[in-house]
């Protein structure tokens, strides 16, 4: 059974008198453990996309289910709770909050379980020791680099063991060496902990670590081998 | 409590501006607990007067006085039982910039008449066996540095001259109404310097029965109706509530000015809620995105508003209530036992609440309507 069903999702945007339809009965299946890149030019839906599966909005038409619960029909309440145990989601410019440290932005999605201040430590020590910055937990945004920043934000998105990580252009802001260390530690994310991985991505580079590769054309699907993927270049 | 550090974080982000913020909210509130402050002391000051006793003065004016002449004549009344008269002097000591009140009186039925001004018996007779003796309230003592068996010399300004009095006695009033900053002199000596006019300010009349008071009042109104100076009688309380209304409209200036100062600070204080709360669209959403819910983002963007105006709460308030009485404040003796009352500390809470929700309400509405994805785009 896979873990992310979109079944004849149809979404349009008003724009003045203007409507644009960006989904007209996509279907899309992904599997657990997968790590998926979404491709395609500006405009295509890819982030669209995402933010259906992360009940971020709504489908102006059709069924998003996510682990088995129907995404699309949650109230708000609802889908904050269901983020809060099923989403981990990255920016691409980080979004870290500048006032906290590493530390307290990791250990955020927690304050929201009813974990023990002991237990959130753990968790929080472990997620930084995963994306390898246990050493820069007391650090403010402004103290890390790009990459850093990324890792941290990261970390806070795999600390409440979510069931599936979005990331949009989580490599656009970093430079190339930074990018292959976020891209490297996303691989192993997905290989070593088996975290389903959902990736919107314009870098030929970051794809090519993905096990498949979505094309998105005006809202039209074409699933691309990783071979595919990496001639693009 | 896990999300305190969250709500703490938020407010240090501009140290600067919280701060300022919080102090004008306290200013708010220490001046709306001043101004408040000046009109209950007032209003405290006109409920003073005993239920048995009748004050009776020129009915054309309080500055115009009586002949002392009428004394014996009301004395004689049915229902009387007791009799003083008070004549304002208005003296000025040293450089005049400390101001007290300063009257003479008939001493001996005027401290029989006020049992609120308490002093030791051997000062109490010292005092009534000196002609040229003066009784100080307390705090003069404190004010001025004088010792009792000092000499004190008033400089008269309606009654011109130089006016030297022995400080025989030194007393505490049971009443705060009657103020512990008063100087009080024999009217005869008063009497003899100004060339016997035998003129006395207003009578205090004690009388049998409360319930006799319209009718004694009415009997002494009536006895001078005729005559070149007629008088009006009334309670003590109406007496007082004459003083305290000659301050009316300055009360009602000063209630307004308190509600003008709260009202334009709560404008900086929402407008500040404001900015800080617009300048997190991005973080709002990136919270929304994590998982805070709508209700949760509302309730900490209100405990930060919360935390503002609570703390310029105690600041403010607290300030006010430790000032005054730290000070000695009385209102240069025009406001006698001043102080900040519970009503006013309670209606001073009231009012940081009150901004509390008018400056957090908007922000925190804001805050959790925000639509994530429109948002996102705003930052990304």
């Amino acid at each position: 059974m896979a873990l992310v069903e979109i079944r004849d999702v149809y979404k349009s945007f008003q724009r003045d008198t203007q409507r644009i339809d960006v989904f007209t009965g996509l279907t899309l299946d992904i599997e657990p453990g997968s790590f998926t890149a979404l491709m395609g030019p500006s405009g295509s839906g890819k982030s669209t996309l995402l933010n259906l599966i992360a009940g971020l909005d709504k489908p102006t038409r059709g069924t998003v289910r996510v682990g088995g619960a129907a995404v699309s029909d949650m109230s708000a309440g609802q889908l904050a709770a269901w983020r809060a145990s099923n989403i981990g989601f990255v920016f691409q410019s980080f979004n870290l909050l500048p006032v906290l440290t590493a530390y307290q932005n990791v250990e955020l999605p927690l304050l929201l379980t009813r974990l023990s201040g002991k237990e959130r430590n753990d968790r929080v020590k472990l997620a930084l020791d995963v994306v390898g910055l246990a050493d820069r937990a007391d650090h403010y945004p402004r103290q890390l680099s790009g990459g850093q920043e990324q890792r941290t934000a990261i970390a806070r998105a795999i600390v409440a063991d979510p069931t599936v990580m979005l990331l949009d252009e989580p490599t656009g802001q970093l430079d190339a060496k930074s990018s292959q260390e976020v891209l490297a530690l996303l691989q192993r994310l997905n290989s070593e902990f088996n975290k389903t991985i959902i990736i919107v991505t314009h870098d030929a580079h970051a794809a090519e670590r993905a096990k498949m590769v979505l094309h998105l054309e005006k809202g039209d699907l074409i699933e691309k081998p990783r071979a595919t993927a990496a001639a693009m270049r | 409590m896990k999300y305190l550090r969250l709500v703490l974080a938020n407010l240090g982000r501009h140290k600067l501006r919280t701060v300022l913020t919080i102090l004008s909210v306290a200013l708010a509130l220490f001046l709306f607990a001043s101004l408040r402050s000046v009109t209950t002391t007032l209003a405290a000051t006109a409920q003073f007067g005993g239920a048995r006793r009748l004050v009776t003065t020129n009915a054309t004016g309080l500055v115009f006085p009586l002949p002392l002449a009428y004394g014996n004549r009301i004395k004689a009344l049915p229902g009387v039982t007791g009799l003083s008269w008070a004549n304002w002097f208005g003296g000025k000591y040293g450089d005049g910039k400390r101001f007290f009140a300063n009257f003479a009186v008939d001493a001996e039925s005027y401290l029989k008449i006020y049992p609120e001004i308490v002093l030791p018996a051997d000062q109490r007779n010292a005092f009534l066996k000196d002609r040229t003796g003066a009784l100080i309230g307390k705090r003069l003592l404190s004010q001025f540095g004088w010792k009792l068996g000092q000499n004190v010399t008033l400089q008269g300004t309606i009654f011109p001259g130089d006016w030297t009095f022995t400080v025989d006695g030194v007393y505490t009033p049971t009443d705060p109404a009657i103020g512990d900053d008063v100087l009080i002199f024999h009217h005869d000596y008063f009497d003899e310097r100004i060339g016997r006019a035998g003129i006395a300010g207003w009578y205090i009349v004690e009388i049998d029965d409360v319930s006799h008071a319209p009718a004694v009042a009415k009997s002494i109104d009536d006895l001078f109706r005729n005559s070149s100076s007629p008088t009006k009688t009334g309670t003590e309380r109406e007496f007082q509530a004459t003083f305290a209304t000659m301050w009316g409209n300055v009360s009602f200036l000063m209630s307004t000015i308190g509600l003008a100062v709260v009202f334009a600070i709560l404008l900086v204080t929402a407008n500040a809620m404001m900015m800080s709360a617009r300048e997190r669209t991005g973080e709002i959403a990136v919270l929304k995105t994590i998982g805070f819910s709508d209700r949760l983002l509302f309730a900490l963007v209100m405990v930060e508003a919360g935390v503002m105006a609570l703390t310029g709460a105690v600041l403010g308030l607290g300030g006010a209530k430790l000032f005054y009485p730290a000070i000695n404040f009385n209102g240069l003796g025009f406001l006698p036992g001043f102080t900040v009352a519970p009503s006013t500390l309670i209606i001073g809470a009231l009012v940081a609440i009150g901004l509390m929700l008018a400056s957090g309400l908007a922000p925190a509405l804001r805050a959790a309507r925000l639509p994530i994805v429109q948002a996102l785009r705003h930052v990304e």
